[in-house]
């Protein structure tokens, strides 16, 4: 069956220049355009909220009244494809980047990256990560082949920008401070329990975790990371992993290798 | 074999994530739970640790907004997927959808829109029905929508296109009564004759609900469906002449935006289940 009146009003949503579908009818026909606006607003408007809640720290950089008209402009032009509205706004950061208004504030689509990332951890599958034990177990020989599986929480947003420090502050992590020290920052964001955690990584920190991430091993993955930074830190960047619990297997290892 | 829908003749409320800790440390204020089954699609994480600790406690009834059974589109096979593994993992004790669709050409409006009522679209949202409960191997519950505007194409009073589709399918009924009393305002009918003319023996679920009242601009009301405030005196008094006709069902207190403390929705459940608890001694006497 051709469905015209869903076309139709789609069209409409989409689009608010457009006029009001022919077949929808009030009794006081001035009144139809009053009457379809809650449609509208219930889609607009309630996706708004959505990104609002999910992108708390853009807003307040931008403030309320400029984030609502960002994300309007965002809703019509990159609606939701999926009724499973938790990963709605995963765009929003490639829509910053090009939005003309916000030029003057080149940080906005990483800190956007990250409230994403963030969003995602929190949904990610719940995974027990790995104990020292685990590790303790590996014999010397075997760490530098040794693949380990990292949490499916974790993210690695790489920045020009101090990207974590931003957020911190502006998320009440951090007293709001003016950033003396403008570097490029690495941010981890991994959720191995029930609370998400976001934090800068140390120097090479980002290029040892992404190779973990494809799947190589850690010998490799430490000299990935040492020609990307000369002081990379093999056995403090691997506490640090075991200790934020990062990992939940260790592959070649059958004890800590079984499905989750 | 398809289960039925077994929520128990009770007060319930839509969970809200801030009164977690509310709901958990009281016994038993309420007869059940709902949610949304889109806000648990999610692989794990906070959202399910709270589902699985409530389910613990209370039968749930699991209420899709997102599903689109009254498109003319195919339904969406990956999301009626996913629907079917929340109910593997809670086993709630319904899941009920709205007589609407929200979703086009694979964009999701995030709204419960409107279909027009006729004999083809009744066959169209009869096959999705049939399509959901066999994918499910559950009765669901379809629920009259909140209406703003008439549609040129229907030709069908909604209470007879519901009442049809019910007996094609076997699926129970969610009655809305803040939604009659909204789509009637808005509509200019009368929301006793609604409820006079509905099929209530097929009912297993009641909504009640809060409504924004605006203006149309053309002088007269435009009530909004907002979930957002308490029920009004008009829409307990349909309740109450429901509730005379089918005896006690499962009550939902459904407050989505501006949502109170937890006394206050708490009160408005307790309002209800004297409601029920009235009607059942009255029947028994």
């Amino acid at each position: 069956m051709v469905a015209v009146f869903e076309s139709a009003l789609s069209e409409a949503l989409l689009d608010p220049e457009r006029p009001l579908p022919s077949s929808l009818r009030a009794a006081q026909p001035e009144s139809a355009d009053r009457r379809f606006a809650v449609h509208r607003n219930n889609m607009v408007a309630g996706l708004v909220e959505v990104l609002r809640e999910r992108f708390p720290v853009v807003q307040k950089i931008v403030g309320e009244e400029f984030f609502a008209a960002t994300a309007r402009a965002f809703v019509l032009r990159c609606p939701p494809r999926s009724p499973v509205l938790a990963g709605y706004g995963d765009e929003l950061a490639s829509f910053l980047a090009g939005f003309a208004p916000i030029r003057e504030l080149p940080y906005l689509a990483d800190v956007a990256r990250l409230e994403a990332a963030r969003t995602r951890a929190y949904h990610a599958a719940d995974v027990a990560p790995l104990d020292v034990a685990a590790f303790a177990a590996l014999a010397p020989a075997e760490v530098h082949a040794a693949r380990l599986k990292l949490h499916p929480s974790v993210e690695i947003i790489r920045s020009p920008h101090p990207v974590v420090s931003i957020w911190a502050m502006n998320s009440g992590e951090l007293t709001l401070a003016p950033i003396g020290d403008w570097r490029g920052q690495d941010a981890l964001v991994a959720r191995p329990r029930l609370e998400v955690e976001i934090r800068a990584l140390p120097p090479g920190g980002a290029a040892f975790l992404l190779a973990l991430a494809g799947g190589m091993p850690l010998g490799q993955a430490a000299e990935r990371a040492l020609r990307e930074h000369a002081d990379f830190d093999l056995t403090g960047n691997l506490a640090g992993v075991i200790r934020a619990g990062l990992a939940c297997g260790i592959a070649g290892n059958a004890a800590t290798e079984a499905a989750p | 074999m398809r289960t039925g829908s077994s929520l128990p003749p009770r007060a319930g409320v839509g969970f809200k994530p801030a009164h977690f800790h509310d709901i958990l440390n009281e016994p038993k204020p309420v007869g059940f739970l709902e949610v949304h089954a889109e806000n648990y699609m999610g692989a794990g994480g906070p959202p399910h640790a709270q589902l699985a600790a409530l389910r613990e406690h209370y039968p749930l009834s699991l209420h899709g907004v997102g599903l689109s059974i009254g498109s003319m589109q195919p339904l969406d096979r990956d999301h009626l997927a996913r629907l079917k593994a929340v109910c593997d993992r809670y086993q709630p004790a319904s899941f009920s959808e709205h007589l609407a669709w929200s979703s086009h050409d694979g964009v999701y409006f995030n709204d419960l829109l409107p279909l027009p009522y006729t004999p083809q679209t009744l066959v169209r949202v009869a096959e999705h029905i049939d399509q959901v409960q066999t994918a499910l191997g559950r009765e669901m519950l379809l629920e009259n929508p909140s209406r703003y505007l008439h549609m040129a194409e229907s030709i069908l009073p909604e209470v007879e296109f519901l009442a049809e589709l019910s007996r094609r399918t076997g699926c129970g009924l969610l009655l809305d009564v803040n939604n009659i009393f909204v789509s009637s305002t808005n509509l200019g009918a009368d929301p006793q004759h609604y409820v006079d003319a509905f099929p209530l023996a097929r009912v297993k679920e009641i909504h009640l609900g809060g409504h924004h009242v605006d203006a149309d601009g053309a002088g007269a009301p435009l009530l909004i469906d907002a979930h957002g405030a308490p029920v009004v005196p008009a829409v307990w008094a349909l309740y109450a002449r429901v509730i005379a006709h089918t005896g006690p069902i499962a009550t939902l207190i459904e407050w989505d935006n501006d949502v109170p403390e937890w006394p206050i929705l708490r009160a408005e459940a307790d309002a209800a289940d004297r409601i029920l608890a009235d009607t059942a001694r009255a029947s028994a006497a």
